[in-house]
């Protein structure tokens, strides 16, 4: 980490990017003429315009670009005491991504079948908690944005917020109780003769998924009913009135409309559940796979950082493939998801 | 095809607010047929029955001798125009035409011949391919006739759909939709609350009034003739002298107003010393000539020059506002604001109405 011309291209780099991109605006604004609008400092006045610069720059640069930068330079080094870094052995490497792939940091002979399974997991587990999630949210978002009176509709947004007043552990470990072998739901079952013996509901990883699914239902719902809201609701009548099914309606009528906004919820809380932490944790049975437990135990029980920073990018890395397809898919822009 | 809507005593009430009350009306197959009203009269409510939007609480909706009541608004022969239009902003103009051929099935390139012959017909030939936004407001009015068109409805029902243009496109409108009407030849039923519409393009006007329908007649009878109070305030601009019945002879009634003694034609239902109101059109009143005994006597306000006519605003003796229309022939000039000029009008030409019973 001490290679000067590592910390070169981490602090330089952005600082000429900025600098670049402050250039490009003088240009700009001295080509605009007398016409452009006023400054960005004669709007606000420079007290708060230095404010603003300041407090934006320092945020984006250290609480996002440098600690990102440091992890990517992070994963491409060996794992080494203190006393060896920056020394001859710290050389650029792909072990750490070699590990994830083959299971070794040499050998490429086999795969590394424990941690690329757990990937493909969590990757494909969370497209479906997504696809639920929407399947859930989206006659609720729905019924709430066109159909039910503004009473209701703010008795059920309270109904849905209240739950997350609770802290998300609390919630995992409420999830734990009701679904253990001897937890209310297996205790309703066996009372109604239904089955014989408890159902390993956290061994069959059917608490975790519930429970993430639960876990992000807000996240999918507010985007998804802000969306179907702004639908004026003589779109719905006048495809009714010409003679659509009600299906018909959904398909092809408030889902394309609502796109910017399913596009936004799914890719949150794909990202969200990709990157759940805690309810893996405190859910997951035995022998379930996920991979952020994975990343935390590099870093933690390995010690390894740059293999877990490696592990992380990996996973940051699928995150945005996914949103990159859904807005392919969906043919959404990143500001229409945004908003 | 074209097809009747019988309104067979028609109710609608919400909780306990009555809407529409006991509404009956023959609407003839291929008739232009306009229902007029000041608005919160019920006629949107109306429409949105036919339509099959809304339940009657009471009677029954009958096109083309067929009870519809049970059947969805997505399964009549109708079509429904918006007032805000509510053409679907994702789909290209072809595509909103087509999109009820698409929900019956019909398959594109057919779909896109069909469009492209509506869009000749609303005389938009060639603009399939445009989105909605690229549209001017006219031509997203033709385009949502064109796709109301498409699926061939036996009665096309129009929710004040010109409400949102300016004046002059407003006109151009009108007679584009009469042309359409007698070109596609089925029902067209229209909601408006602007008389001027009503008059120029319908067949049949129905005036309707918190939640009843006042009298049903074409035009011209509506406006020469009106069979209430109200509708002769509310088509057309009316001087409105209230008083009571004199006597009623040989279809003339006398009325004792506070500017004296009044003639002209008797409407029905007259009964000497029950309250009445004469109503007087604006283009009705003239200035007496010189030397004759005036009806009225009345104080100039003032006058507004509109081009083709100007429009006087006077003040009988008794403080009630009376307007006055003269065309380019009448002696307008001389009407100076604060003259006082005596004014005369033919008793044919004035209406006595008697005033309901409760007032």
């Amino acid at each position: 980490m001490t290679n000067p011309i590592t910390i070169a291209a981490i602090f330089i780099g952005p600082l000429a990017v900025i600098l670049i991109l402050f250039l490009a605006s003088r240009v700009e604004r001295r080509r605009g003429g007398a016409g452009a609008e006023p400054g960005f400092f004669q709007r606000n006045g420079a007290p708060v315009a230095i404010f603003l610069l300041v407090a934006v720059g320092f945020w984006a640069l250290f609480l996002i670009v440098f600690p990102q930068l440091y992890m990517i330079d992070y994963s491409f080094h060996p794992k080494l005491p203190q006393l060896k870094r920056g020394g001859p052995e710290d050389v650029y490497t792909l072990e750490n991504y070699r590990y994830f792939l083959f299971g070794s940091t040499r050998d490429a002979s086999h795969w590394n079948t424990t941690h690329l399974h757990a990937f493909w997991i969590t990757i494909f587990v969370s497209v479906l908690i997504t696809i639920a999630n929407f399947a859930i949210c989206y006659p609720l978002a729905y019924f709430m944005a066109q159909v039910a009176k503004p009473r209701v509709v703010l008795r059920l947004m309270l109904l849905l917020v209240v739950p997350y007043w609770v802290n998300e552990i609390l919630r995992a470990f409420a999830f734990r109780v009701m679904m253990g072998t001897g937890g209310v739901i297996n205790g309703v079952l066996l009372g109604l003769g239904l089955i014989r013996e408890p159902i390993d509901f956290l061994g069959l990883d059917v608490a975790l998924y519930s429970g993430l699914t639960y876990a992000y239902i807000l996240i999918m719902m507010f985007p998804l009913y802000n969306a179907i809201e702004s639908l004026d609701r003589n779109q719905i009548e006048a495809a009714r009135d010409l003679g659509a099914p009600w299906w018909h309606i959904h398909l092809f009528v408030v889902m394309p409309y609502a796109k910017p906004g399913i596009a936004s919820g799914a890719t949150l809380v794909f990202m969200l559940c990709a990157g759940a932490l805690a309810a893996p944790q405190v859910l997951g049975g035995p022998k379930t796979l996920w991979f952020t437990p994975i990343v935390y135990d590099r870093f933690f029980q390995a010690f390894n950082w740059p293999q877990g920073a490696a592990y992380a990018l990996i996973l940051l890395a699928a995150c945005m493939a996914f949103v990159l397809l859904v807005m392919r898919l969906f043919k959404v822009s990143l500001s229409e998801i945004a908003r | 095809m074209s097809a009747d809507v019988d309104l067979d005593h028609v109710t609608i009430r919400f909780g306990g607010f009555t809407a529409v009350k006991n509404v009956t009306l023959e609407i003839k197959g291929g008739e232009f047929f306009s229902i007029l009203g000041p608005s919160g009269c019920g006629k949107t409510t109306l429409l949105r029955t036919i339509s099959g939007f809304l339940e009657p609480t009471e009677g029954a909706v009958r096109i083309g001798g067929q009870d519809m009541s049970g059947i969805g608004s997505n399964k009549r022969p109708t079509a429904l125009i918006f007032q805000n239009l509510a053409l679907f902003p994702l789909m290209s103009v072809a595509e909103n035409i087509g999109y009820g051929l698409r929900v019956r099935g019909v398959r594109k390139a057919e779909r896109r011949r069909k469009a492209d012959e509506l869009l000749a017909l609303v005389a938009l030939p060639g603009q399939g391919d445009k989105k909605i936004s690229e549209l001017s407001g006219g031509q997203k009015q033709r385009v949502a006739v064109a796709r109301a068109l498409a699926v061939e409805p036996k009665v096309l029902l129009l929710d004040e759909p010109l409400s949102a243009l300016d004046l002059r496109l407003r006109q151009h409108m009108r007679a584009e939709l009469r042309a359409i009407q007698k070109r596609v030849g089925i029902t067209f039923i229209y909601i408006t609350h602007d008389q001027g519409e009503a008059l120029t393009m319908s067949d049949r006007i129905a005036v309707m009034n918190l939640g009843h329908i006042e009298q049903v007649g074409e035009g011209r009878t509506v406006y020469d003739s009106p069979a209430t109070p109200f509708v002769a305030s509310f088509v057309g601009e009316n001087n409105g002298l209230t008083g009571a019945v004199a006597a009623v002879r040989e279809g003339l009634a006398t009325i004792d107003t506070a500017l004296g003694a009044l003639r002209g034609r008797a409407g029905p239902g007259l009964v000497p010393g029950a309250p009445a109101t004469l109503f007087i059109r604006p283009e009705a009143l003239k200035p007496s000539a010189a030397g004759a005994t005036p009806d009225l006597t009345a104080e100039v306000g003032g006058a507004a020059f509109e081009g083709s006519f100007t429009h006087v605003a006077l003040r009988a003796v008794n403080g009630q506002a009376l307007t006055m229309t003269l065309g380019r022939d009448g002696d307008a000039g001389a009407l100076a604001p604060g003259a006082r000029i005596g004014l005369t009008f033919a008793n044919a030409d004035a209406l006595v109405l008697s005033l309901p019973a409760s007032g």
